[in-house]
């Protein structure tokens, strides 16, 4: 039995349901409870679980990572909600230093099954703070698995796993696709959903490989419908941390070409990670250097710039063509 | 509701150091006042709702973009502050602020254009609503980030301290701010350092939807500075008179004593935490009771019933506050956007090896 959801509302049925399957999973956050989140993302759990399982915290982004670290040493399953992607930098010590750490410095004596909920991205007219993609600060440190959805179906699973994953997850939420509907089976068994850290052909294609995630896994497959010239794979990365190369790989060796797509700065983006292994692992496959397309390297600008900010169709599409031209 | 009762001794300024100087004992009295002064607080705070209604409606019909938070509610509290500050002290705010930079001396206009994006905005559109900077009337931001503030009014107090000035900092808050970590490590360092700062918390009861009860351990907001040994008042903040007394007392004991002080003014929120905001955690009760304490409207019936404001200065007050507003966003609707070459501008002060220099609508390989 499908049911049609939103990607908000799958993350909304994935965190009721993870909370219905295991009584030590808590949500935590600033107004995540009787408002429901700045998105509405925790919408009525507040009512349907209390106020003791989903709480309203200060405002003390340190603080509420510090204390879920706390509760998940003592074998809790804190989910914590962080309003907007700029609003996470006040509690960058507890995640870095401690969160991504206490497993290896403990000689894996102590598990740290929290999971940070990160609204991301641009492309509502909000403005700085409101609109960065952050993602690569945390896929740069060791010992964090952060992940990110492009649609419902993921976004219900995923957030599921992530919570049933006994290392720290950051979880990327794409937040101008909130809205984007589709259909999901919410009647399987959690086991049965396609692993967390595998990425996901989202289109295949024979000529070039398109990487992308989140927001941009949409512009990435209108691109590929819009290329009439060239059969475009559409790759949705899925796992940011660790990236699942097999899949991006298997598929350069079969095309010869890679574009990656994400809305963060080019410079030093996950694009330059994916571009360096490529490199190292399929140079004789490859026809073309790998291009990389994505937000300047400039803070987010103002609403009414943003649309020359941040990568478009054009944009991917001309990202695809230079590699046809080299 | 806790969360929206009028705090005891509201009305009339409290210590907790227990030492006055030169405040009185009794709430202000208009009829110690000029009416001039009077009259000029009034038309102070109706401008602020006045520009505020017209940001509302400005945005609601998408000429303004990015978040929006208003100081509807606010105005007495604004103009009592901005009162007691001197041209040369400086102002930090956070991301409610566009009463306070009118307040501290930025023209209307360069505000309303800077919060329709244009390039004639005091940040040249590039701060929008939360990042209005402007070294010339000394408001050093708009802070988008809450607490963001805080540590670098204490470093702005610290040079002053430094240089042996004679200015004072304003530093404003909200009521959500006293829980995060920079406030008690600002309020540490200025009491250690012995800072010329007034550190300002606006209370109106709320942090975005969460009420002040539910997230402070000491509600009495005034009172946490008394870890760093740092004398804390509350005023009520929807009275003008009250709010310049107390801050004027507060910032000329920073300036001559050389210390910080902890002022809380206890204010409504008239609308949601943003202009999208319905504010649905709140009852009707709270809504009417933010409603019937309309600073501006009490304000102006005292002056009223004092015989200061009549009909005809009423009328002469609002044309003059409509024309400013109009004016304003006149000025703003008919400035241009930045140009999408700018986009590269400001990332670094000075040139930078490899920078970008490619337009956005340019391919990602020169041919």
């Amino acid at each position: 039995m499908t049911t049609k959801l939103t990607i908000g509302k799958a993350i909304n049925e994935g965190l009721r349901r993870a909370m219905e399957d295991d009584p030590k999973v808590l949500v935590m956050g600033e107004d995540v409870g009787r408002l429901g989140g700045v998105f509405r993302v925790t919408d009525g759990l507040h009512k349907d679980f209390g106020a003791d399982r989903v709480i309203d915290t200060p405002l003390a982004e340190s603080g509420i990572i510090g204390t879920a670290i706390g509760l998940a040493l003592r074998g809790y399953r804190p989910v914590c909600e962080i309003q907007f992607d700029g609003f996470f930098f006040p509690a960058t010590n507890q995640t870095f230093t401690q969160l991504a750490k206490m497993h290896q410095r403990s000689g894996g004596r102590l598990r740290l099954p929290v999971v940070l909920r990160i609204p991301y991205g641009g492309g509502i007219g909000a403005v700085e703070h409101h609109s960065e993609s952050p993602e690569a600060y945390f896929a740069h440190t060791a010992g964090l698995r952060v992940v990110t959805v492009a649609n419902p179906e993921d976004a219900y699973w995923m957030v599921q796993q992530a919570i049933a994953c006994d290392d720290p997850v950051v979880f990327f939420e794409p937040k101008r696709r909130y809205w984007d509907k589709a259909d999901v089976d919410t009647t399987r068994s959690l086991t049965s959903a396609a692993p967390m850290g595998a990425a996901r052909i989202a289109r295949p294609g024979q000529d070039v490989t398109l990487v992308a995630y989140g927001p941009m896994v949409k512009t990435a497959l209108q691109a590929a419908e819009a290329d009439t010239d060239h059969s475009v794979e559409v790759i949705d990365l899925r796992s940011l941390s660790p990236i699942d190369y097999d899949t991006v790989c298997s598929s350069v060796r079969r095309t010869g070409r890679l574009v990656v797509a994400h809305e963060a700065p080019v410079s030093s983006g996950l694009g330059a990670e994916i571009a360096a292994r490529v490199t190292e692992e399929c140079f004789y496959h490859l026809e073309a250097p790998v291009v990389r397309v994505g937000g300047f390297d400039t803070p987010y600008p103002p609403s009414r710039l943003e649309e020359h900010y941040l990568p478009d169709l054009d944009r991917v599409l001309d990202g695809v063509d230079r590699t046809f031209a080299f | 509701m806790a969360d929206t009762a009028k705090p005891k001794g509201g009305g009339t300024a409290r210590s907790t150091g227990g030492r006055r100087r030169s405040r009185k004992d009794t709430a202000p009295n208009i009829a110690d006042e000029q009416p001039k002064t009077l009259l000029d607080y009034y038309r102070q705070m109706l401008l602020i709702r006045r520009f505020e209604e017209r940001t509302a409606q400005a945005y609601t019909q998408a000429r303004i973009g990015g978040y929006c938070h208003l100081n509807l509610g606010e105005e007495a509290t604004i103009v009592g502050l901005m009162t007691a500050l001197q041209e040369r002290d400086y102002l930090f705010t956070n991301y409610r602020e566009h009463g306070y930079a009118i307040g501290k001396g930025i023209s209307p206009r360069s505000v309303m254009a800077e919060l329709y994006g244009r390039s004639t905005g005091v940040s040249k559109g590039w701060g929008g609503s939360m990042h209005m900077f402007d070294t010339q009337t000394r408001m050093l931001g708009g802070y988008g980030i809450v607490g963001g503030q805080l540590p670098l009014a204490t470093g702005a107090a610290l040079a002053i301290s430094y240089r042996g000035g004679d200015e004072v900092v304003m530093c404003q808050m909200g009521d959500g701010t006293t829980n995060i970590g920079a406030f008690h490590e600002s309020l540490n360092i200025a009491a250690l350092w012995n800072l010329p700062i007034v550190f300002v918390v606006v209370n109106n009861f709320t942090g975005m939807g969460t009420t002040v009860e539910k997230s402070s351990a000491e509600p009495e907001l005034y009172k946490r500075g008394s870890s760093y040994r740092m004398e804390g008042v509350r005023v009520d903040g929807q009275d003008v008179l009250a709010v310049r007394d107390a801050a004027t007392d507060l910032v000329e004991r920073a300036r001559a004593e050389q210390k910080p002080f902890l002022l809380e003014a206890i204010s409504y929120r008239m609308k949601g935490h943003s202009v999208v905001d319905p504010a649905k955690y709140r009852t009707a009760e709270q809504a009417e009771e933010a409603k019937a304490n309309d600073p501006v409207l009490a304000f102006e019936r005292q002056l009223e019933e004092a015989g200061i404001l009549t009909e005809e200065i009423k009328q002469e007050i609002a044309d003059s506050v409509r024309d400013e507003v109009t004016d304003a966003a006149d000025f703003a609707e008919n400035s241009p956007h930045p140009e999408v070459s700018t986009l590269f501008d400001y990332t670094y002060a000075t040139p930078v090896p490899n920078e970008s220099r490619r337009m956005p609508a340019d391919p990602v390989f020169a041919e």
